[in-house]
């Protein structure tokens, strides 16, 4: 089984983990302000992306912590994990 | 008017645990107080409020007073006491760590442990455990929180020598957790048939 590294507790395996979705989503600065169309991009609309892809993971079976991750989505390869305060890292 | 006896969960378990052999012993811990502490930041002062240094390597555990003082997370712990009552323990660590913006709730009915004693342990747990129970990297005052079976648990290391454990787990898997752990000692009994 896949092994994710929780930035906490280390690697463990990929059943202890929750997914998230994408990260990085910002909330609206002036949510009152959305049109529906907005709204409705906000909440529903993410990138499907081929390749890297920073998303959320949840360690439930363990810290119970959520944390970011890049994960290739061709390969299911973690190519790095990060804490929530911390920014995208770059990856070549 | 029924007398309203207190029972412990694993009580029809006994017997069968009492049938293991030394190198798989498992005894039922009696119930202790448990508090579980959530606080921001953990400095100096926390210790003399508390009168224990809550752990903030993630996975160790600490002796406290009169118990453990467990990581759950980085603004998380479990704090027990084998002294003191719930409402007692509760009220002392929320008085403790109130003034320094965390909370304590009583979660002593949440989980009940399981201390397992023996050379065999280690090949117990790690039918279903996955995490690496070597005494190497997981001697004394280690922890994690993991599944074991199909139940989540805090797994708490005694000894430098990786033959005794504690087993924490909710109340309500602990007679799942009992028969799962009785099956995985089969093959360390002297009787095959139990």
């Amino acid at each position: 089984m896949q092994l994710i590294p929780c930035p906490w507790c280390g690697p463990r395996e990929e059943a202890e983990f929750h997914y998230g979705g994408q990260a990085h989503v910002p909330y609206p600065d002036d949510p009152a302000a959305l049109s529906d169309e907005e709204w409705a991009h906000y909440v529903f609309f993410r990138d499907n992306t081929k390749g890297r892809f920073a998303e959320r993971w949840n360690h439930n079976a363990g810290c119970r912590r959520w944390f970011n991750a890049v994960r290739d989505t061709t390969t299911y390869r973690f190519e790095s994990v990060y804490r929530l305060d911390h920014p995208k890292p770059v990856t070549p | 008017m029924a007398e309203l006896l207190r029972t412990h969960p694993l009580e029809a378990w006994t017997s069968a645990f009492e049938r293991l052999p030394d190198t798989v012993r498992i005894t039922v811990e009696p119930f202790v107080a448990t508090v579980d502490v959530r606080l921001g930041a953990v400095g100096p002062e926390v210790r003399t409020h508390l009168g224990v240094d809550l752990p903030t390597a993630p996975n160790t555990w600490v002796p406290a007073d009169a118990g453990r003082a467990v990581w759950l997370g980085p603004d998380e712990w479990l704090l027990s006491s084998t002294t003191e009552t719930p409402e007692e323990l509760e009220a002392r660590v929320r008085a403790a760590v109130l003034p320094l913006g965390g909370s304590a709730t009583d979660v002593s009915a949440q989980r009940i442990g399981l201390r397992l004693t023996g050379a065999r342990v280690r090949d117990v747990l790690a039918k279903g455990c996955s995490i690496d129970l070597h005494p190497r990297v997981f001697g004394r005052g280690s922890s994690a929180q993991t599944s074991l079976g199909q139940a989540g648990v805090v797994l708490l290391a005694l000894s430098d020598a990786g033959d005794d454990h504690v087993v924490l787990v909710r109340s309500s898997f602990a007679g799942y957790l009992a028969d799962w752990l009785l099956d995985a000692a089969l093959e360390f009994t002297t009787t095959p048939d139990r």
